[in-house]
């Protein structure tokens, strides 16, 4: 009956033509492709770490990094031991975003303290280099903004955010970096960074990697939202009121007012000291009315 | 002209010193004397005289006009939710503290003004003389003396005055009754242990206890941390040790929070140089310390992952993490104790036992 009905030139109502399955496959490819590029989530480094960007990286790497850290990351030590450069493998893109984006790498020179300084790179550049030692080994990727950011928080939110973040902050960073982030004194002359008006990206990036002598917070040790609410802290106290005068680092009365008796009245006792021993004295005598 | 008299005048007693008289020693030169009196510009110069006059009134002036800046900046700027800001500084605050400053400022001024300038230029000479009191007063002080003790008989009544300095003394004694109460002695929370932990020698640390992160008391896995990290830690007793698993609270919890806070760190296993009988001690490289540094027991968590030297900010003992926390620099006498840690059997680090040494600084009953 079939083979009767076909023949007779037209298709049944339940029969596809011959072309409906190509048709359906790539309908739904489009529809997946398309989708995805609508909602997945835009990141630096992995999305948009190509063979190109990674070669590009590499050629900046050999020429600006490789004297210290190898021609392949590997880590250089000096010809008595001591490390040159440390190994970049499994860094992770995060310690390049960090370290060159904020000038501190490439170095000037090997010492105690890597100062913040103007960068060297651009952020198309700095990016190609992270790309590069992200392909080394697996390592931390840059934090998106999602990360940090308190969008979509309510105030209640915001400031439960805000005082955790204080809590957490003044147990694990104050010691070194001082009760409102202005830095403080290391061994050998080292110091902790002030950490005031510092980006939020940065932030949790050094937190993530541990720059230089700082130890680690990584997501198993602070996780991801206690490091988010560290940072809404260091902002609130941006919005802390000023009311002018010399802050000294915020170590709060004792030095306050230990400023105010040394400098303060030492001057003052230094001021009437010199009053008390200059008079303009004349030559001509008095005339005797 | 003022006088300039060279000789000493009448010092009471001058004549009974034994000090020599400089001008009777030596004659062999005759005393110069005081030079002339150099004046002032002012007391030889009328229009000067003049010219200062107006100097000091017009500070005064300047410190009138400022206390009216001050009365108008109080009303002219305005402070709260959105105040004036000049310079990155609230306008009236600033405004307010200097024109009080110019208004003090200008009144001090002027009136020094006044007085080095047209108050009156004597000068004044002073001798110096002995500063013991002359015999005579001596004598007649211990006469007075004598007499009094003689008098009052408190050489010929013993009794009395025994009794007088027992009652004295007796008077330190609340003193330090009261001080002793402030807090209770070593001993006294040692045998009683009225909390978990109580006891200069104790810690609220046991076998099993969990290493948790600070503040937010949540226990750790080995595997949650990296090489470098470094955790603030304290045990899971402050947040589950109160009755029916509450966290402690008041004393307990102060006592607790400051005598049990740890530090956990991360290094490569290879870089440990562990103690002797310590070798099991770490956990995949994860090491605790007490964070109570041992001089005067400030808590420390300044870490450097690539030396493993935790530096105390208060008098800047350092101590290498990675051998047993020896002392490598400053003050402090002895290493941090060590906790011991070990993993349970939910995989989270717990101590293997409580410090095996009183923490914090030394005191005088430790060997």
């Amino acid at each position: 009956m079939r083979l009767l009905n076909r023949s007779a030139g037209r298709l049944s109502r339940h029969r596809r033509g011959p072309l409906a399955g190509l048709a359906v496959v790539l309908l739904g490819l489009l529809l997946t492709g398309g989708l995805y590029t609508v909602f997945s989530p835009a990141q630096a480094g992995s999305a948009a770490a190509s063979e190109e960007q990674i070669a590009q990286g590499r050629e900046l790497f050999l020429v600006s990094c490789s004297f210290c850290h190898g021609q392949n990351g590997e880590g250089m030590r000096s010809q008595d031991g001591n490390q040159l450069g440390p190994s970049l493998v499994g860094v992770g893109a995060a310690a390049v975003d960090f370290q060159v984006g904020t000038g501190r790498m490439p170095m000037a020179r090997p010492g105690a303290q890597v100062p913040r300084k103007p960068e060297t790179f651009d952020q198309d550049e700095i990016a190609a280099l992270a790309a590069y030692v992200a392909s080394l080994g697996p390592g931390p990727a840059i934090p998106d903004e999602s990360d940090y950011s308190l969008e979509g928080m309510s105030d209640e939110e915001r400031q439960q955010a805000i005082t955790n973040g204080g809590q957490i902050f003044l147990t694990n960073c104050t010691a070194c970096h001082n009760f409102e982030g202005s830095g403080g004194a290391m061994p050998r002359g080292g110091f902790a960074p002030k950490i005031r008006g510092v980006e939020p990206r940065y932030i949790y990036e050094a937190l993530l990697t541990g720059p230089q002598n700082m130890p680690n917070f990584t997501n198993g040790n602070l996780s991801p939202d206690e490091k988010r609410d560290v940072i809404a802290y260091l902002g609130s106290l941006e919005d802390m009121p000023d009311y002018g005068g010399f802050g000294l680092g915020g170590l709060g009365p004792v030095p306050e007012g230990l400023a105010a008796w040394v400098l303060g009245i030492g001057s003052l006792v230094g001021a009437a000291v010199w009053i008390a021993a200059h008079t303009t004295r004349s030559t001509k005598k008095k005339v005797e009315a | 002209m003022s006088s300039h008299d060279n000789g000493h005048p009448d010092v009471p007693g001058h004549e009974l010193s034994n000090v020599p008289d400089e001008a009777l020693v030596n004659d062999l030169y005759a005393n110069p004397g005081l030079p002339e009196h150099q004046w002032r510009p002012t007391d030889v110069d009328p229009r000067a005289e003049k010219r200062a006059e107006r100097q000091v009134a017009t500070l005064f002036g300047l410190s009138a006009v400022c206390t009216i800046l001050l009365l108008v900046s109080y009303f002219a700027f305005d402070i709260g939710e959105d105040p004036d800001v000049v310079g990155g500084v609230g306008a009236s605050n600033l405004f307010i503290g200097l024109s009080l400053a110019g208004a003090l400022l200008f009144i001090g001024t002027g009136v020094i003004q006044w007085a080095r300038k047209l108050m009156a230029d004597h000068e004044i000479v002073e001798a110096r003389h002995p500063s013991a009191s002359s015999a005579a007063d001596r004598e007649a002080t211990l006469a007075a003396l004598d007499a009094g003790l003689e008098e009052s008989g408190i050489g010929r009544r013993p009794l009395v005055r025994n009794s007088l300095l027992g009652a004295v003394g007796l008077l330190g004694l609340p003193a330090v009754v009261m001080l002793r109460d402030l807090g209770p002695t070593p001993s006294q929370v040692a045998k009683d242990k009225p909390y978990p932990g109580a006891g200069i020698e104790n810690t609220i640390w046991e076998k099993g206890m969990r290493v948790v992160r600070d503040v937010v008391g949540t226990p750790i896995r080995p595997a949650d941390l990296e090489i470098g990290d470094l955790v603030n830690a304290e045990p899971e007793g402050i947040f589950n040790g109160g009755e029916d698993g509450e966290p402690l609270e008041g004393l307990a919890l102060q006592v607790n929070k400051s005598k049990g806070a740890v530090v956990v760190v991360r290094m490569e296993p290879e870089e440990i140089t562990p103690g002797d009988g310590r070798e099991n001690w770490s956990v995949d490289g994860i090491v605790c310390y007490s964070k109570i540094c041992t001089h005067v027991g400030c808590p420390i968590s300044l870490y450097e992952r690539t030396t493993h030297h935790l530096l105390c900010p208060c008098h800047q003992s350092t101590f290498d993490l990675a051998d047993s926390a020896k002392v490598v620099f400053g003050p402090a006498a002895r290493p941090l104790p060590q906790l011991p840690l070990m993993v349970d059997d939910e995989g989270y680090l717990v101590a293997q036992s409580g410090f095996t040494e009183p923490v914090g600084p030394s005191f005088w009953e430790r060997g």
